[in-house]
């Protein structure tokens, strides 16, 4: 290409010297992010996880509950449409096991999200408020954290019966304790920057910096602590169903899958090997995508 | 003259394990309309924590007694919301670290905007005339580019003209610049001090200047207050203080500034010994153990503010 310096605009001209249009950090860190193929890679098989979760079971010839006499613990075969073989009603396992995808993702992205909003919001007033607020707030949080899980778990389910959204509450509710005290810790750092103190000195009001100064500036390992918490989740509500206080039958997760196919290990390995393969492959994904997240957002890069 | 700001026996403390701290005791000042005031001491002299209390910023464990008074309004422990109501409109500060004083996260502009829309109501949309008018001011090359661009993308100095810029949106009456050239190199200092100046002069904003700068001072200030040990020590029109250091400190300032014709090799002229230790200062003269023409009073009296001339005072036991 031949050049025609006069012919470029001075937006062109600042491009060329390196003095780039104005990027944010998070467009860089965007494009950090894209630079990593094992991040990408994952991003795109989660999406096709997703996509297969929410669109095979719509489409496929077997419903979740369809028992069929006729194949009973099938091996996987193309015939009869049981492409991953059937359990020991005869139900189809491959729109079991995306079935169980839309739930185990569902409940991986929702439970997050409680945890998300809860825990930002928690840790970021406990730190930004300090002193005797701040520690009242962290001691309730390390109360909470002493109580085992499953115990906690078992009290929900005597007192409000086996429901689904009893699952949500009870993961969510045990996960925004750590996000709480990563927030906090961030918050701490935060607030003694000079940034906060200048907002101080121009009048802003508490809510006003608290919103606009500190939550933005501790998003960064949040963000990275949420793609660990979605796997986590999924995997506290795997062995909640796993242990039978979590998904109830005829619904389905993968966790329940997996626990159902144990039972049958020697018989019909199928059975546990496509619902755990497709929880593995998840894992990794989520696992990857946080790591070049982590690098992405990494301070000492900006 | 009226003056704007009125501080008058200003004592700052701090709780700490090993006992309270002194950061300024029975400090008092006043800064008249249009002034500039230099405000000069080592570190640890109180100078900063002086305008911090002023501003509600004392960290936490800090405690501060006696008043400053903006036009008669009390300043110090005043209820949030009606420092919230003068601060960064009528009283602005400068902080001394431009590299951390934007936030990392928000657009210039939109940081710059919060200002306007706090005090002043405006709308984004007219906030951003105002702000590119402001950092034309400043001498900021393309305001309408800068404007969006995010501080990383700015050099130190160019944050601090933001900071300034900021600084006097909303026209203040009081300017405080906490050592505002510091991070800076040298020829940007001189772009940012002149436009320190600039400002007073056009918009008749008084001006405190907090530096250990000497050089600074003689070239911007009307007045300067010389602390040490977070007490005034000296205080008098800028001309008299570089002609007629009365404090035997403010002396040991003039001769331990560095000059161009001293030979290589020679060491520079320092005073020796350490400032005192502001956990247990010393009952006499603070600086009397660095002092060089001691009397048996400055161990024991504490000396006070005496006129030595026109406008001008110091705390010494030594006969003028």
């Amino acid at each position: 290409m031949s050049a025609h310096p006069e012919l470029l605009g001075s937006e062109a001209l600042a491009q060329a010297a390196g003095g780039n249009a104005p990027r944010s950090l998070w467009r860089q860190a965007g494009r950090r992010f894209r630079r990593n193929r094992a991040a990408m890679g994952s991003i795109v098989i989660l999406a096709l996880i997703a996509l297969t979760s929410i669109f095979v079971p719509m489409f496929w010839p077997h419903g979740i509950e369809d028992a069929s006499w006729e194949s009973i613990m099938a091996p996987p075969s193309t015939a009869g449409w049981h492409w991953f073989g059937t359990d020991a009603n005869g139900r189809d396992l491959l729109v079991r096991t995306f079935y169980g995808g839309r739930i185990s993702l569902t409940i991986g992205l929702l439970t997050t999200v409680v945890a998300l909003v809860i825990g930002v919001t928690y840790g970021a007033v406990a730190g930004f408020v300090g002193g005797r607020t701040d520690g009242f707030m962290m001691r309730f949080v390390d109360v909470l954290y002493s109580l085992p899980l499953i115990f906690f778990i078992i009290i929900l389910v005597t007192v409000f019966g086996r429901n689904i959204f009893l699952v949500f509450i009870a993961i969510g509710a045990v996960e925004w304790l750590t996000m709480s005290r990563i927030v906090r810790g961030q918050t701490l750092t935060v607030k003694a920057k000079e940034y906060v103190e200048s907002a101080v000195a121009i009048g802003l009001s508490r809510g006003a910096i608290l919103r606009r100064y500190i939550i933005p500036n501790v998003l960064g390992p949040v963000i990275v602590y949420v793609t660990l918490l979605i796997p986590t989740n999924i995997i506290v509500e795997s062995y909640l169903s796993f242990l039978g206080l979590g998904v109830q039958e005829p619904l389905t997760s993968w966790g329940l899958l997996i626990s159902q196919g144990a039972g049958q290990l020697d018989s019909a390995p199928w059975l546990i090997a496509f619902p755990a393969t497709f929880l593995a492959v998840t894992m990794f994904c989520f696992n990857f995508i946080g790591d070049g997240l982590r690098d992405a957002l990494d301070p000492r890069d900006r | 003259m009226t003056p704007v700001i009125e501080c008058e026996q200003l004592n700052v403390r701090f709780r700490t394990d090993s006992g309270e701290v002194t950061a300024v005791s029975d400090l008092d000042f006043s800064l008249n309309a249009g002034e500039c005031l230099g405000i000069v001491g080592e570190s640890g002299s109180g100078k900063s924590q002086t305008f911090l209390a002023m501003f509600g910023l004392l960290a936490p464990n800090g405690m501060a007694s006696g008043s400053i008074r903006y036009r008669g309004t009390e300043l110090l422990n005043a209820p949030r919301s009606a420092l919230d109501d003068l601060r960064g409109n009528r009283l602005a500060m400068i902080f001394q670290d431009a590299l951390s004083g934007l936030t990392p996260t928000m657009r210039v502009g939109d940081q710059m905007a919060e200002v306007l829309m706090r005090h002043q109501g405006l709308s984004r949309r007219d906030a951003r005339t105002r702000i590119i008018e402001a950092l034309e001011v400043v001498r900021i090359a393309d305001p309408e580019r800068r404007f969006a661009a995010y501080p990383f993308e700015m050099s130190g100095g160019m944050r601090q003209r933001v900071m300034i810029a900021m600084a006097t949106l909303c026209r203040p009456e009081v300017l405080i610049a906490d050592e505002p050239t510091t991070a800076l190199d040298v020829t940007v200092q001189a772009q940012v001090l002149r436009l320190l100046d600039g400002l007073k002069k056009h918009t008749g904003t008084s001006l405190v200047l907090i530096t250990h700068d000497l050089g600074v001072v003689a070239g911007l200030c009307d007045r300067v207050l010389i602390m040490y040990a977070g007490r005034a020590v000296e205080l008098g029109p800028v001309r008299e203080i570089f002609r007629r250091p009365a404090h035997p400190y403010t002396q040991a300032l003039l001769r331990s500034m560095p000059s161009l014709n001293i030979d290589p090799g020679q060491d520079l002229p320092v005073i020796p010994g350490q400032p005192p230790d502001l956990e247990n200062l010393p009952g006499g003269c603070a600086f009397a153990s660095r002092c060089l023409h001691t009397l048996a009073a400055c161990g024991t009296g504490r000396p006070r503010l005496q006129t030595v001339g026109a406008g001008h005072a110091r705390a010494c036991h030594l006969p003028a």
